[in-house]
């Protein structure tokens, strides 16, 4: 990783114009033979643009990019490829209902007699190469995240690309898959390609890259070899403050509630995509669900709000036995639910800003009684000034606000319902430092104020930042509850992984 | 989600074609199985009108496959469904088997069903002329005679044994000719056409494009409603808005003539025996008759729906008919001349 | 002027900008083609009424069924991004039920007809609600759904009346169909006005709009909003059958007969036509009603301006698909983003000569 090491991409002084907005202004970026290179900023910072300039999605509108020491024109998507650099997206963009062998030729297939055997057999040997877990003719959609993930990535290898751009590809994925997939980015490494990987995830950026490039506002703020930039630098230079928040904001107080103070009590409930679990929370709380993905936490969760279907179980809420079988049941009880995939079960993507934050109230209100547009519209603008949404206008559509300010306004909607229990489920995924933060103290500020909220995290740092109290899940059963002492990263992990138990309280 | 498509798409055709058979098994009134129930005298009810069982007595009954229009389109097809259905009556010894539809290829495939079933008569209108090369060879390969009724179907005559027709193109003489001989000073004709290309529409378009032709009637519109009551009134009212002038409305059914009285009613346009405007119809409705009786329209025509009476006797009879076109008998009613008799004689429907 | 121009261009009407300047295109082509083109008379009709007369009357009075049809067409294709192709059998089979009610009494009086209206419209509902229950609990495509029933519909109207075509005479279903003594105005156009307002306040009144769009969107985060769905979806098809019941009606009273081979024929097409040149996206999602209004005005303006310029009305289907296939074109998303980036150019590009200049 020395500084005199061949470069492989060279982009200088990139610019690109969006109507009213400068989305890059004279970035460079510099990518060397072999090297896992991050690339960081908060929301907005221009990291997608860069990256879709430099795969020809995007035109830029000055600089020059040069591959090899040669000059190019990227001008599609097709361009970019030709000349060695693919990308593999955040969301799969192969087709599941194919076979992995199919997914890695389509589109590139010379001729029209498509030879499976052929393929199969092409297929089979890359996957073998790479030690990706997964056999040519399987259906893709068989496969779990990872290995789909793995499957893009062999078919971009295989294209012979010399830089790969990962863009959060570990977003869905669980601890032991993102070690795989790391072993994977370092075997090409080993073999020459540079590797540009995008990621919300600080812990992993130190954990496989050699060197990162920080953009903030759509400037470049610097490139640093990662040895050489501690984390806290790095949160410091991507939101361009210094840390004085970050620090002052460490660890919950322990806290002590009486039996008689639960809010709501769940015994043996169960849903279709849940086992039986006890689970119980008092007023003011905040808890945690913990484990890998695919533990059952967030099943877990989605049965207390009765998203699944029920099957079985006893709810009490404030001591009274009540039923729970339909989200409009927990909603009518209290209870808000900000669900884990904002895309697929939060927003209303074509529907204003105004209309997404009153959706939920709208609903608890019935059909009968529409909530004004002048009341709705005051709604909107408290919420938007109180959560600091940064939208054009309320009558915005929530699709084309960014990540973190469509979480806020998914937000917004469960604190208008005014909820006794809020269920935060990965509200911080996928969005920049800033907007964690500014969430974790909303969360702490609502249990100052009475309301219990359960918030589940994929990151521990934050939740042993917020909660008081983690309920541990693996393999979809509660396999331990820490507090007090107890909350500390080892533990957790230990937890996690089993072994000795840590269920004594 | 592609392979979810298609087999959704495959479900629906599926869905499709059932509720298609359900609707048609439904809506004829097919007896199939009253051959089986025949033998113990259980008669199904609507064969009152002979005396019973000679033909069940006798054993074999002949059978009889109809390939029909429903009798939902029309009170014509009303009329002749009902006419049909009481000649080929198992009372009369026949095992009468239908098919209903307004489309070709259904009627094909069903006449084509009729002769795989082993009919030994089949009896064909048409939906339309053409395409029935094939089925009819193949029928006589089987064996099976074939009668056309109402429509003519351009194939060989050598197909058919004969067809009982209307003449349309007599039905459009008479009427045209009807209108001939009320002598107006000028005729400014507003015609509408039915389904173009149907027997019905070019028979009794034919007499009236001579008209034209010849310079003696003035077109100010010819246009195509087929069928359509509504779309009859929208190209009355288009002519009215232009503002040219017309003094006779030639309908090809009722319905359509119907619609354009209901534009010129709008207009305040009078209509009928001492209007300004005269309106001819077809098929003789009872509704329709009743409009000539109140002296509101001039002239209705119409075309005998009843042939199965005639297709029955030369089946009885054996013979050869003398002619492969055997017309017959039209009838056209003046509002100045028609009774209530002839409506309850002639009218069809209610 | 010429900014108020641009600012249509831009989306000054939104949703509704395709089917405006569809309507304007027409207006400006039929008058210069023959200017008295749209010419409103008085006239006195057959019944000794003052009525107004001409093709703009023509037009909003023809277009009356297919509106109320397109109103209901457009929620249901927001609720559940597909649409209902049985509406035109349906309708034969709520008019065919309007029409038995009337003939089953020994006299039509105003009290059998809102009888017959009540009963035909229950009967609607009932297929509606059949449709809806295909769509929403068994989640079967509308199109797929609705194709039994628009396979079937026409044959059940028929049993209904049994006759082929079924006269009903007198002054009162006159009055629905054409004029009612002492308005000028034909009553079909006062009903779709009707049925617009009543849209309007249930609107109003209700979350119906919110709740439909919401479905449409994302029928996933709409559950987990407490929104049901399913009945969401189910009361579309059950409003869109009130409409069916309403535009037979219209089509029943027009002629005084009933035909359910002919009734309507066709009309599935066009509703959603009108719904598509609303500028409504047939995927589903938000909706505007009055779009899809407009759309029904502007294929009946296109109908009878080929009637008048004497087009065979065997070609006016083809040259209906012509001017149809221009408006979708022209409303398509590429389209549009094409036409975006195309203004904002032109905008960098008179900015740049401005400063230039300065």
């Amino acid at each position: 990783m020395q500084e005199q090491e061949h470069s492989l991409l060279e982009m200088r002084h990139i610019n690109k114009l969006f109507p009213g907005v400068k989305a890059l202004s004279n970035v460079d970026f510099t990518l060397r033979k072999g090297e896992v290179h991050a690339l960081m900023g908060e929301n907005g910072a221009g990291k997608s643009t860069l990256i879709k300039v430099l795969t020809g999605v995007y035109q830029n509108d000055g600089g020059e990019i040069s591959v090899d020491g040669v000059k190019i024109n990227i001008r599609s998507p097709q361009d970019a490829q030709n000349n060695g650099i693919s990308t593999v997206y955040q969301e799969i963009t192969l087709c599941p209902n194919l076979t992995v062998a199919e997914n890695m030729f389509i589109g590139r297939v010379d001729s029209f007699l498509v030879r499976h055997k052929d393929y199969e057999k092409r297929a089979d040997k890359i996957l073998g190469e790479l030690g990706i877990p997964a056999r040519s003719t399987q259906i893709l959609g068989s496969c779990s995240l990872a290995v789909q993930q793995m499957v893009a990535i062999a078919r971009a290898v295989d294209m012979k690309c010399k830089v790969l751009i990962l863009d959060e590809p570990t977003s869905s994925l669980d601890d032991k898959e993102v070690n795989v997939l790391f072993d994977l980015m370092r075997d090409l490494k080993g073999r020459g390609v540079g590797i540009i990987f995008v990621t919300h995830f600080l812990e992993q950026v130190y954990e496989i890259c050699d060197r990162i490039t920080v953009l903030r506002n759509g400037e470049l703020v610097g490139e640093y070899l990662t040895e050489e930039l501690p984390q806290v630098q790095l949160v410091a230079k991507m939101i361009g403050k210094d840390l004085d928040e970050l620090s002052s904001f460490d660890g919950v107080e322990e806290k002590h509630f009486d039996d008689s103070d639960i809010f709501y009590e769940a015994s043996s409930l169960s849903s279709s995509d849940a086992l039986p679990f006890d689970f119980a929370i008092h007023k003011g709380e905040v808890n945690g669900f913990t484990g890998l993905l695919g533990s059952g936490r967030s099943e877990s969760v989605r049965a207390i709000f009765g998203a699944d279907k029920i099957n079985g179980g006893t709810v009490k809420i404030k001591g009274e036995p009540v039923k729970i079988n339909k989200p409009i049941d927990a909603m009518k009880h209290g209870i808000g639910y900000l669900a884990e995939d904002r895309k697929r079960d939060g927003i209303i993507a074509d529907l204003s800003v105004r209309e997404n934050i009153i959706l939920a109230l709208q609903v608890m209100k019935g059909f009968f009684r529409p909530i004004s547009r002048s009341e709705a519209e005051s709604f909107a603008d408290e919420y938007i000034k109180v959560l600091n949404i940064k939208t054009a206008s309320r009558e915005t559509p929530i699709g084309s606000l960014s990540g973190g300010n469509q979480q806020k306004v998914i937000l917004a909607r469960w604190l208008l319902t005014h909820p006794d229990y809020l269920i935060l489920d990965e509200p911080t995924r996928g969005i920049d430092v800033g907007t964690k933060l500014e969430i974790q103290k909303l969360v702490l500020k609502l249990a100052e104020d009475g309301v219990s909220v359960t918030f589940i995290s994929s990151e521990i740092e934050e939740m042993l930042r917020t909660c008081s109290r983690l309920i541990v899940m693996r393999d979809r059963h509660v396999v331990g509850e820490l507090r007090g002492a107890d909350l500390n990263q080892t533990q957790v992990m230990k937890t996690i992984a089993g072994g000795e138990a840590a269920n004594e309280k | 989600m592609r392979k979810r498509l298609v087999s959704m798409i495959m479900a629906g055709t599926l869905a499709m074609s059932l509720a298609l058979t359900g609707c048609t098994s439904g809506g004829g009134t097919t007896t199939p199985d009253a051959g089986s129930t025949g033998d113990t005298g259980a008669q199904t009810g609507d064969t009152g009108e002979t005396t019973e069982a000679p033909a069940a007595a006798s054993g074999e009954l002949i059978k009889v496959g109809v390939v029909n229009n429903p009798p939902s389109e029309s009170g014509y097809r009303e009329a002749n469904v009902k006419d049909m259905e009481a000649v080929f009556s198992e009372a009369n010894g026949y095992e009468l088997k239908t098919s209903y539809s307004l489309k070709n290829d259904e009627q094909l495939q069903a006449a084509q069903g009729f002769i795989t079933e082993g009919v030994d008569y089949l009896l064909i209108s048409a939906a339309e002329t053409t395409g029935w090369d094939e089925v009819l060879k193949k029928a006589q390969e089987a064996g099976i005679k074939v009668y056309l009724f109402d429509r003519m179907i351009d194939v060989d005559e050598s197909l058919y044994e004969a067809a009982v027709v209307s003449d349309m193109a007599a039905e459009g003489d008479t009427a045209v000719q009807w209108l001939l001989d009320q002598n107006l000073d000028e005729y400014n004709v507003i015609h509408i056409q039915g389904a173009m290309g149907s027997d019905a529409q070019i028979g009794r378009t034919g007499a009236l494009d001579e008209q034209f032709a010849s310079g003696k009637m003035n077109k100010v519109v010819q246009q195509t409603a087929t069928w359509d009551e509504a779309e009859a009134k929208k190209i009355v009212e288009s002519v009215i808005n232009s503002g040219e002038s017309f003094n006779v409305i030639y309908a090809e059914n009722d319905g359509m003539a119907k619609g354009a009285v209901a534009a010129l009613d709008e207009a305040g346009i009078t209509h009928g025996v001492g209007g300004d405007v005269i309106v001819m119809g077809f098929d003789c409705n009872k509704w329709a008759l009743r409009e000539l009786l109140d002296q509101k329209w001039n002239y209705d025509g119409q075309c005998s729906p009843f042939q199965a009476q005639i297709i029955s006797d030369l089946i009885k009879s054996g013979d050869a008919p003398s002619s492969k076109k055997i017309i017959n008998e039209e009838k056209g009613f003046d509002a100045t001349t028609i009774t209530q008799a002839d409506i309850d004689t002639y009218g069809l429907g209610e | 002027m010429k900014n108020k121009i641009t600012n249509i261009f831009k989306g000054g009407f939104g949703q509704l900008t395709i089917p405006i300047v569809a309507i304007c295109m027409l207006v400006v082509f039929n008058l210069f083609r023959d200017p008295s083109f749209f010419s409103v008379g008085i006239t006195h009709n057959n019944d000794g009424n003052i009525v107004l007369a001409g093709n703009l009357i023509s037009i909003i009075n023809a277009a009356s069924e297919l509106a109320v049809l397109a109103m209901g067409m457009t929620l249901v294709t927001a609720a559940c991004a597909g649409q209902d192709i049985s509406v035109g059998a349906a309708a034969a089979i709520a008019g065919s039920a309007f029409v038995k009610v009337l003939k089953s009494g020994p006299e039509i009086t105003g009290f059998s007809v809102i009888l017959a209206f009540v009963i035909a419209c229950c009967v609607a509902m009932i297929f509606g609600a059949f449709n809806g229950t295909l769509v929403s609990v068994f989640n079967i495509q509308p199109m797929i759904a609705t194709l039994i029933l628009f396979t079937c519909g026409r044959s059940i109207a028929y049993w209904i009346n049994g006759g082929a075509s079924v006269p009903v005479d007198s002054p009162i279903i006159k009055a629905i169909g054409s004029f009612i003594p002492g308005i000028p105005v034909p009553t079909p156009v006062l009903i779709v006005i009707l049925v617009a307002i009543i849209f309007k306040l249930v609107f109003h009144f209700t979350s119906l709009e919110l709740f439909t769009q919401s479905v449409g969107i994302n029928g996933n985060a709409s559950r987990l909003n407490g929104i049901n769905a399913t009945f969401i979806r189910l009361l579309t098809f059950i409003i869109l059958g009130v409409c069916v019941a309403v535009a037979g009606i219209i089509g029943v009273s027009r002629l005084g007969l009933i035909n359910h081979e002919t009734l309507l024929l066709d009309v599935e097409m066009d509703a959603i036509l009108a719904v598509a040149i609303g500028g409504n996206n047939l995927g589903g999602g938000k909706f505007k009603i009055s779009g899809s209004i407009i759309g029904a005005y502007v294929i009946h303006m296109l109908t009878v301006t080929l009637y008048a310029m004497k087009v065979p009305s065997t070609d006016v289907k083809a040259y209906k698909a012509i001017v149809i296939v221009i408006l979708v074109v022209i409303g398509s998303p590429v389209i549009k983003s094409k036409f975006t980036k195309f203004m904002t150019q032109m905008k960098n590009r008179k900015q740049a000569v401005s400063m230039k200049g300065t």
